[in-house]
């Protein structure tokens, strides 16, 4: 198989332009003919289901939540990144794209990068337009901030619930689009499988949540737009839903999984307080602006943070990189804070911490400059520990949170299936090796609002209005198929529950696969994981009927999915023994610790074919071709 | 563990919308401080599990307050008994040791209950899809700072716009009445100039759809507001009720 990216050639900046005019278009008449599916409605699937249903296509929505409010795209604190350059910093588009190249360490597509630098400007036209009520300044105009990973201000945000707004926003367009019937949306359905006609992707198998209902869905394109697969390490900043089930599937059927080992750990989340965690809490990023990290210098020391004396302290980050200081990219942040916790320097019981400390800003600015720009995330941090954090400093300690990997897909953003899309974090497309902060929100709205709607138009202009035939064998096949796990699940009745293997999983992924890996740990955590596997298929209890809101029964089939995707992460970080972005093998460091790349040998996209169950993937090389960034090793010193 | 308790729980189980429901008695047995209030029932869960019942379904996700889909009425609380919070953002150091807690549903006509704590409150859905929206397809081409708008002004809508569409205003108004809700998603668009030209037609269309959703009128009681986890304030229901009366004088709609 070869891996076409399709970007087109000619200069950087002109590229997209350039592809948007030899895209074939869809006749307006004609587009009503076309149904569209959308599974997800996330900032990237409501954006492009609102964005598909103006332009006249039938659009078949899906969510599992009860409403398309709660995807979990809600839950983004921090902001949205848009080259604007309205605080008049030296800001573009290129400075964007060079940013977001050189953050995701040299391992994503320059001509993906720069259209998303392009359409980013968009984007917050589009949301003001929509009535989201970004921060401003008391002269009325929009408010920056900056974030980590950059050193100009471009991050909008409204208050700490950018995502929150936004996907309100979007929502709203999805809402006023099902009100004029062009949008018909399923919530609590989730779906379970892909049907397949010819080698295309030609609709859904879904499950109804609240009555157990196995049906199928006909259409002539099925987006992808489910989010990440952060929890298959069990505790992660995801919500609890959050799953790798849609792509999975389309895995399965013939869409190639890229880059799965790429996981980002965020440098600032609430650290574990017990068995009982469920979920981890980032404190946003945005924080760093405002706080600095430090630990005792001493190994071992005990004292409250307020007895330890100013020249006893490390402000590490600002000790280490003098230029970008307590605002460096997420890996580099997140790695020094577990560097320092193996010193034997972590703070609180767990010593599994650091402290992210805000005296200093609270006695420049003043609490209430403070409360206004972080209220919220202080009263979060209160309300989860018990603490004050405007008079103690914050204990932090990175936490999975978004993950980098996910189906393979090419400029047009379609993956290797025709007529399947992947859009936001479920595609793998913009962030390399590591995102930075406030770049996810720009590229999910990017690929929703500003990419599929004409990408999509091409395939389908190129396979025509005929109606799809929801009569083809393929769906009662896949429909079959999906009854069948279904059955197979209930009828184990083992002894252990889901969420044990669940957090077993998440136990093997964190120790081998998470901040640190290395050879032999991967090598183990593959056979734990295989045995995991088969021990689930024997040995899970899944309570209840199929027919019925049965929560056991959705989890049991996000597991058992997680089961085969941890293996392939580990199979992948294995394959790619360089470190680079938020894959760090030990093994490939420089001497004072850092990441090192292996640009001879790794300047890929490493995509994986699904072969069959239990049986090795085989992996396909999108090599990187780098014409306008030179590629060098990362530093923020 | 030194700080661990044990609770009684009494739990709302229904099998489904038509089955009848009852409280059930489970006991929670070493739990922590640090636990949430969902953490807390999912251990529970866990060990009712391992004893061949059935576990408890609820409604959640983010569990951090912002996706709305968390919804138990505790103790007679919409979200239990702390102000400005949701329950999977209410923690296990909040009760004591040997406590009895009843946990139901959300209970209101328009949010019938699908099972134990789960009900559908795809109502507020249909009352966004109403008219909740500025009707602005993708590709506008205003440049974001074309409209100044004061900070103020932002900040209020912004207030308002912190809904995260959870019901407890609903569970907590002896009317059932969704009058807060309505009023902070037109409150906010009333108070931003992308909502203006909609506006009369906005507040007309979602009250209408409340009424037919069949919410309860509003009182002025202010539960809602007192039990709403982002503290939606009684001003935005004012501030829709001068919308709608000024929809009224200037629509030529007759009914
Ligand atoms: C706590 C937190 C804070 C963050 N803060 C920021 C930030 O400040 N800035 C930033 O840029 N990024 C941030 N991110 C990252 C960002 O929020 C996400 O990457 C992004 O929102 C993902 O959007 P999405 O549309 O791709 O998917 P999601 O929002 O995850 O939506 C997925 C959708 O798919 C649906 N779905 C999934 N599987 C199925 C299925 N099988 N069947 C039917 N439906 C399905 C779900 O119901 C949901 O509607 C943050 C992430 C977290 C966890
Ligand atoms: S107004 Fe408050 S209580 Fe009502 S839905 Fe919104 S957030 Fe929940
Ligand atoms: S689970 Fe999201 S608000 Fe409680």
């Amino acid at each position: 198989m070869i891996l076409d990216s399709k970007i087109p050639d000619g200069p950087l900046a002109e590229k997209w332009t350039k592809h948007k005019f030899n895209l074939k278009l869809v006749n307006p008449a004609n587009k009503r003919k076309y149904n569209i599916i959308v599974v997800g409605t996330g900032l990237a699937g409501a954006s492009a289901a609102a964005s598909l249903a103006e332009l006249g296509y039938n659009v078949q929505a899906f969510c599992f939540q009860d409403s398309p409010r709660r995807a979990h795209s809600i839950a983004a604190q921090g902001g949205i990144n848009a080259a604007k350059n309205y605080p008049n910093d030296g800001d573009s588009v290129y400075r964007l794209f060079y940013d977001t190249v050189k953050g995701g360490d040299y391992r994503a597509r320059e001509g993906n990068v720069h259209r998303l630098a392009e359409v980013s400007v968009n984007i917050i036209d589009q949301c003001v337009a929509q009535g989201v009520p970004f921060a401003r300044e008391y002269g009325g105009l929009l408010d920056n901030r900056s974030f980590g990973g950059s050193q100009v201000s471009r991050t909008f945000y409204a208050r700490g619930q950018t995502g929150q707004q936004l996907l309100l926003g979007a929502y709203s367009a999805l809402s006023r689009q099902i009100h004029a019937g062009k949008v018909k949306m399923h919530t609590r359905e989730e779906m379970l499988d892909l049907v397949m006609i010819d080698g295309q992707a030609k609709g859904i198998v879904t499950r109804n949540l609240e009555t157990g209902a196995i049906d199928t869905h006909a259409a002539h394109a099925v987006l992808l737009c489910t989010g990440g697969y952060g929890n298959v390490f069990f505790l992660s900043t995801n919500a609890q839903g959050s799953n790798v089930t849609a792509a999975w599937r389309a895995h399965k059927h013939g869409a190639l999984f890229a880059n799965p080992c790429f996981t980002q750990i965020h440098p600032t989340c609430i650290p574990v307080s017990g068995d009982h965690q469920s979920k981890l809490t980032l404190m946003s990023e945005s924080l760093r602006n405002d706080g600095r990290v430090w630990v005792p210098k001493a190994k071992g020391d005990k004292r409250k943070a307020s007895e330890i004396p100013e020249d006893e302290r490390d402000y590490f980050l600002e000790r280490k990189y003098p230029s970008f200081g307590n605002l460096v990219p997420r890996d580099v942040a997140s790695r020094n804070a577990k560097e320092q916790c193996d010193l034997g320097k972590g703070v609180g019981t767990s010593g599994l911490a650091v402290y992210l400390d805000f005296a200093e800003s609270i006695s420049r600015l003043g609490e209430d400059t403070v409360r206004a720009r972080y209220g919220n995330l202080f009263d979060m941090y209160a309300q989860i520990t018990g603490e004050n954090p405007y008079k103690e400093p914050m204990r932090i300690y990175p936490a999975v949170h978004y993950t980098m990997g996910g189906l393979w897909v090419d400029y047009n953003l379609m993956t290797t299936i025709p007529g399947l899309y992947a859009l936001g974090e479920a595609n793998f497309s913009d962030h390399g090796a590591n995102r930075l902060g406030a770049s996810a929100l720009m590229q999910g709205l990017a690929d929703g609002y500003f990419v599929v709607p004409y990408t999509v138009g091409d395939y389908l202009a190129t396979i025509g209005p005929k109606a799809i035939d929801a009569k083809h064998p393929a769906f009662a096949e896949a429909k079959a198929k999906v009854e069948a796990q279904t059955k197979k699940l209930l009828a184990i009745k083992g002894t252990k529950t889901v969420a044990e293997y669940h957090r077993e999983l998440g136990h093997i992924m964190w120790e081998y696969c998470g901040m640190a890996r290395n050879d032999a740990g991967l090598r183990k955590a593959q056979v734990l994981i295989q045995e995991l596997r088969a021990d689930f298929w024997k040995n899970v209890n899944v309570t209840g009927t199929n027919e019925e809101l049965n929560q056991q029964l959705e989890r049991a089939g996000r597991v058992a999915d997680f089961l085969e995707l941890g293996e392939l992460m580990v199979v992948d970080a294995l394959n790619r023994s360089e470190s680079c972005g938020g894959h760090f093998r030990e093994e490939s460091q420089t001497e004072e610790g850092e990441a090192l790349r292996n640009d001879n040998d790794f300047c890929y996209v490493a995509a994986w074919e699904y072969t069959g169950d239990n049986q090795p993937e085989v992996l396909h090389k999108e090599v990187l071709k780098f014409e306008s960034v030179k590629l060098t090793q990362r530093s923020y010193k | 563990m030194s700080g661990h308790m044990n609770l009684t729980l009494k739990v709302w189980r229904q099998k489904d919308a038509k089955a009848a429901g009852k409280l059930e008695t489970y006991e929670a047995k070493d739990v922590s401080p640090d636990m949430s209030f969902l953490e807390m029932i999912d251990v529970v869960n866990e060990s009712l599990i391992k004893k061949g019942v059935e576990p408890i379904a609820f409604d959640h996700d983010c569990r951090e307050g912002i996706c709305g889909a968390c919804s138990m009425y505790i103790n007679g609380h919409a979200h239990g008994p702390k102000q400005g919070i949701t329950t999977c953002q209410l923690h296990m150091r909040s009760f004591k040791d040997g406590e009895t807690i009843t946990i139901e549903p959300w209970r209101a006509k328009a949010f019938p209950i699908i099972k134990d704590l789960v009900v559908d409150r795809s109502a507020f859905d249909r009352i966004i899809q109403a008219g909740g929206y500025v009707s602005v397809n993708t590709g506008v081409t205003i440049d974001a700072n074309a409209i100044a708008i004061p900070k103020e002004h932002a900040d209020n809508a912004m207030d308002a716009a912190t809904c995260i569409g959870c019901g407890a205003c609903v569970a907590a108004c002896k009317n059932a009445s969704a009058t807060l809700f309505l009023s902070a998603k037109v409150s906010q668009l009333a108070l931003l100039p992308q909502g203006h030209p909609e506006r009369a037609a906005r507040v007309e269309a979602m009250i209408d759809q409340m009424e037919l959703e069949g919410f309860g009128n509003c009182t002025n009681t202010e539960a809602c507001s007192a039990e709403c986890p982002k503290e939606i304030g009684q001003e935005h229901i004012a501030r829709m009720n001068r919308e709608f009366y000024a929809a009224k004088l200037s629509s030529s709609k007759t009914k």
